[in-house]
């Protein structure tokens, strides 16, 4: 589709428009200091900062807790344990200011969830207006995992930062939706090469190739039994921190919740790290070992998601990087099983 | 109107039918184990249920939650299905506190089941089973039964620590009795009033050396019986091909995305929970 | 690297070494440097191989006693459930010890996590250790590519900039308000014992938030946990939490929701608060660890100031004096006790 070019100065106009349909949400100034999705409040244009905000945007497209049924759970109750679906239809969203590997992990999980109403549901609700990349950080490796900084997938409209204006594709029926020619113009030809140059460079900054590949054409078992896993995993405190930051870790357990004569299933996310993920009813518990968490972890997201589906279940973000908080680092982790 | 369109179109695999408890029996003599008859409440659930010996569903029990167990009953066992649930935890707790007429959920039928249709047909079958694994398996042999021309020679191997921790005790007798199947049922040591086999399960399925000749072998039973058994049945000849064993594992969606009963690259309740012995010796001993 | 690192860094690898060449420890605790600047990953080396990955600097946050139990076991021979452990010696461990870490030691000691004779303790008197998150509010969150530690100064660089920031502004908050850098208990020590720091104020923190009324004090918590994602880090990073199971992890009964309703994850929060009363050393692990920036140590330190006005206790600082919540004395003071006060009467 043609481009537009959108001042940044009515740029903000442009979103508050939008908010009588949409609730917006933009990675903003948290009251701890760091970025962080909050809802607009239709004030000033969002500043959308190098690198990705704290967490991804998976808690929109699978929050916690979701309310899978609701219940009765009075016994004396006719209609007592009948589960029923949840009936609100919130307010359809807007994610403004989402990078390429957090638009591209919507897609990754997608596979997995292909037959899951709820998270289909919330996926036909949202819109994604995505910022490309001019400049990865140094945790950043979105290349490796066969994404790119100037990558569109999952993006209903992609935006390139012009310094006084926005370079806005649209992409999806979705993004034409959110299209007002009252604040859009025709891009002008300089600025047409600007943001040609501009992907140019920023695709040019590493020269990584897709993991995936190699990492399907490698044996199963000479993974699984590499030494490496006892060093690699020696340090891990079996926390969430990876999993639940991770765009692309969506693991799930499923409760039921009752209080004064409610009943609710939900489903919140869970953690292949705490030991409890695999314990049977016996206390009987297949991962039991630290090592070997830390182990199925790695090789879920490197070689049994991509064996079965294609991609790694991994877009390159560098959250667990950055985040872990004894460093273990899923790069040196890609090198040891890219060199085995 | 999309939105719509796709609530009519996709259903939702976690609901479940809604069902009644018809009938409750006590298995086991310390009770722990029991089998639930359960009906499902709607007509067009019951028509449209239709599940392959070896699959499993996810009881539902609202306020608890849900397990994963072995539909014991045949698909040609109609009008109700058949569930040995074993006490072990939250769930099942619950449910052997339940009685006849309570309301409950069934979701299902999940996973791959016995290849009864086809791998299976027109071979000689072998069943060998320990404690209370035997309920896939009764599934399983009473549609083999029903369908007794499709399958060679059946022989039943199937023991427990005590003559009281016998499943299907009325069946078993009524499966010795007859002639168009080997039956051998044991317990683990001598007990008063037996006068059966005695003798754990992999020793008595060395002394019976069922032949590998065009055969299969579907075990189910803990691991521990599993690595047993294996030596005898491969002493006569037995390869990993023809051995089907069904695994267990920790579940919550039952539908292959939550990620909790994955042994290696499988998930057990999708691809599994029946897999050859070839294909488990392929995956990582994670379950 | 600092000169003060760079010298106890050489000190650690010598001893280490030895200490493992000579078989006197089966593993040595410390930490190696980390893949991103302001990181340190803890670190376990088996061989003299191995200790010379050791390292030390201001980056060092997670306490390294929160390793041990699980390390020692892991170095005994494997025995069934039951079985008492063999005749003989078991394997040692060697651990690197700062002020707070081996107070939390001395509290797994009395609480028979740990065997005295088991670890051998190498001190080091603490300058404080630097907050990652201070660091990053410091240079505007820009991204920082490279750190250059200096004995009082930090060289902090970016692509695009570069930032001379004073160490001690940056140096984390209970390290700031810390009385008892030196370690307490020691088998070895590397470098000089500096003595107890004096800070009329050290509660300071507690003490802002104790102005508050009820209801503020209640908004200021709700506000602090709203971004809690029940990673449980600050749990598995500190070393008294050491429960096979977890309150959290409990299903019969169920006392704690899982997902991230608020009043599940304030309950969290609070009862973990007060299962670290009278033995929380205030290392600051939890706080460095967590990934939303939640001061949970606040939680503690308020308790860790009752516990000390009520029994005047500190945790950790022999191993002698009894934990106070573990201990009854006829005389324990008992005014928080609510029941005490007849129906009707006012406060």
């Amino acid at each position: 589709m043609k481009p537009f070019v959108v001042e940044k100065a009515q740029a903000g106009q442009w979103l508050k428009d939008l908010c009588d349909t949409f609730d917006i949400f933009a990675p903003l100034p948290s009251i701890k200091g760091y970025h962080d999705w909050q809802r607009w409040d239709g004030s000033n244009l969002p500043v959308v900062r190098k690198g990705v905000p704290k967490s991804s945007i998976k808690a929109f497209f699978f929050p916690q807790p979701e309310v899978l049924f609701q219940f009765n759970a009075r016994a004396s109750n006719p209609d007592a344990f009948r589960l029923k679906e949840p009936t609100c239809h919130p307010k359809p969203k807007i994610l403004f200011g989402v990078r390429p590997c957090d638009a591209r992990s919507v897609i990754l999980n997608s596979i997995p969830y292909k037959s899951d109403p709820y998270f289909q549901r919330k996926k036909e609700e949202i819109a994604i207006i995505g910022f490309l990349c001019e400049e990865g950080c140094s945790t950043c490796f979105c290349k490796w995992t066969g994404g790119s900084p100037v990558g569109k997938e999952g993006m209903d409209i992609a935006v390139i930062d012009l310094g006084q204006v926005f370079h806005i594709e649209v992409l999806s029926d979705k993004g034409e939706a959110l299209v007002r020619p009252q604040f859009f113009r025709e891009p002008a030809d300089q600025e047409i090469s600007e943001a040609k140059d501009l992907i140019t460079k920023a695709q040019g900054q590493t020269l990584e190739q897709d993991a995936a590949s190699s990492l399907r054409s490698k044996e199963l078992m000479k993974l699984y039994n590499a030494p490496f896993w006892g060093k690699i995993s020696e340090p891990c405190i079996n926390c969430g921190t990876c999993t639940f930051l991770c765009p692309t870790c969506y693991c799930f357990d499923i409760q039921d919740e009752t209080l004064r004569g409610k009943g609710r299933r939900i489903r919140y996310w869970d953690s292949c790290m705490f030991p409890l993920f695999t314990q049977h009813a016996s206390g009987h518990n297949p991962r039991g070992d630290k090592l070997k968490r830390v182990r199925n972890r790695f090789m879920h997201k490197l070689k049994y998601f991509p064996d079965r589906f294609g991609p790694l279940s991994c877009v390159g973000c560098g959250r667990c990087v950055r985040e872990c908080p004894v460093n273990i680092d899923i790069r040196q982790v890609l090198k040891d099983l890219l060199a085995t | 109107m999309l939105l719509d369109v796709l609530e009519e179109v996709m259903m939702n695999p976690y609901l479940p039918y809604p069902a009644v408890i018809d009938d409750i029996v006590v298995e086991t003599e310390d009770g722990n184990l029991k089998t639930f008859r359960i009906v499902l409440e709607n007509k067009t659930d019951r028509d449209k249920w239709n599940h392959t010996p070896g699959q499993f569903a996810m009881l539902s029990v609202a306020g608890k939650g849900e397990i994963p167990i072995g539909i014991a009953s045949s698909p040609t066992e109609k009008g109700h299905l058949l569930f040995t649930v074993n006490r072990a935890g939250v769930v099942t707790t619950a449910l052997h506190k339940m009685d006849i007429g309570d309301p409950i959920g069934v979701r299902g039928p999940l996973g791959n089941g016995f290849p009864v249709k086809s791998d299976l047909k027109g071979k000689n079958i072998v069943i060998i089973a320990g404690g209370f694994a035997f309920t896939t398996l009764r599934a399983t042999l009473i549609y083999m039964l029903e369908h007794r021309n499709d399958y060679g020679n059946i022989t039943v191997i199937y023991g427990a620590r005590t003559p009281g921790m016998l499943l299907y005790k009325e069946e078993l007798k009524q499966w010795e009795a007859r002639d168009d199947l080997d039956v051998y049922i044991t317990v683990d040591r001598e007990a008063p009033g037996w006068d059966g086999l005695v003798g754990f399960v992999p020793t008595i399925a060395g002394q019976v050396k069922p032949s590998p000749e065009n055969g299969a072998a579907l075990i189910c039973g803990p691991p521990i019986m599993i690595k047993f058994t294996m030596p005898p049945l491969e002493e006569v000849g037995w390869k990993d091909n023809q051995v089907y064993l069904s695994l267990e594992n920790r579940m919550k969606c039952g539908i292959g995305i939550c990620g909790h009963c994955n042994v290696g690259p499988v998930y057990v309740c999708k691809d599994g929970p029946v897999f050859t012995r070839q294909e488990v010796q392929k995956l990582p001993v994670e379950f | 690297m600092s000169s003060l690192n760079q010298k106890i860094t050489q000190e650690i690898q010598s001893i280490a070494a030895s200490m493992l060449e000579s078989g006197q420890v089966a593993a040595f605790l410390g930490y190696t440097t980390g893949t991103i600047p302001g990181v340190m990953q803890p670190f376990v080396a088996r061989n003299a191989q191995d200790a010379k990955r050791l390292c030390w600097n201001s980056f060092c946050v997670l306490n390294l006693a929160n390793y041990l139990p699980s390390l020692l076991k892991s170095l005994e021979p494997p025995r069934r459930r039951g079985e008492p452990p063999p005749e003989g010696p078991l394997p040692k461990v060697g651990v690197l010890a700062t002020g707070c870490w081996s107070r939390n030691i001395a509290v797994q000691i009395q609480e028979n996590q740990v065997e005295r004779q088991r670890v051998v303790i190498v001190g080091i008197s603490s300058r404080g250790m630097i907050s990652r998150r201070k660091l990053e509010t410091a240079v505007g969150y820009k991204e920082i590519v490279h750190i250059e530690e200096q004995d009082n100064s930090l060289l902090v660089k970016g692509n695009d900039f570069e930032d001379t920031i004073n160490r001690w502004d940056v140096v984390r908050d209970n390290c700031q308000t810390c009385i008892h850098p030196d370690p307490v208990i020691y088998d070895e020590l590397i470098g000089t014992l500096n003595g107890n720091r004096k800070i009329p104020d050290r509660f300071r923190q507690v003490e802002k938030i104790e102005t508050l009324s009820t209801d503020e004090r209640w908004q200021w918590f709700n506000n602090e946990i709203a971004s809690c994602i029940r990673c449980y880090a600050c749990r598995n990073a500190c070393p008294l939490c050491y429960c096979p199971t977890c309150f959290v992890d409990d299903s019969r009964p169920q006392w704690v929701g899982k997902s991230i309703e608020p009043a599940d994850t304030a309950l969290f929060h609070i009862l973990r608060a007060y299962h670290c009363a009278g033995r929380c050393t205030d290392c600051g692990s939890c706080e460095s660890v967590c990934p939303m920036g939640i001061r949970m140590r606040l939680f503690t330190k308020k308790l860790q100031k009752d516990v000390l006005e009520l029994y005047d206790f500190e945790p950790g600082l022999d191993l002698d004096t009894p934990l106070p919540l573990s201990t009854y004395k006829i005389d324990d003071p008992e005014d928080f006790i609510l029941t005490h006060i007849k129906k009707g009467d006012k406060k």
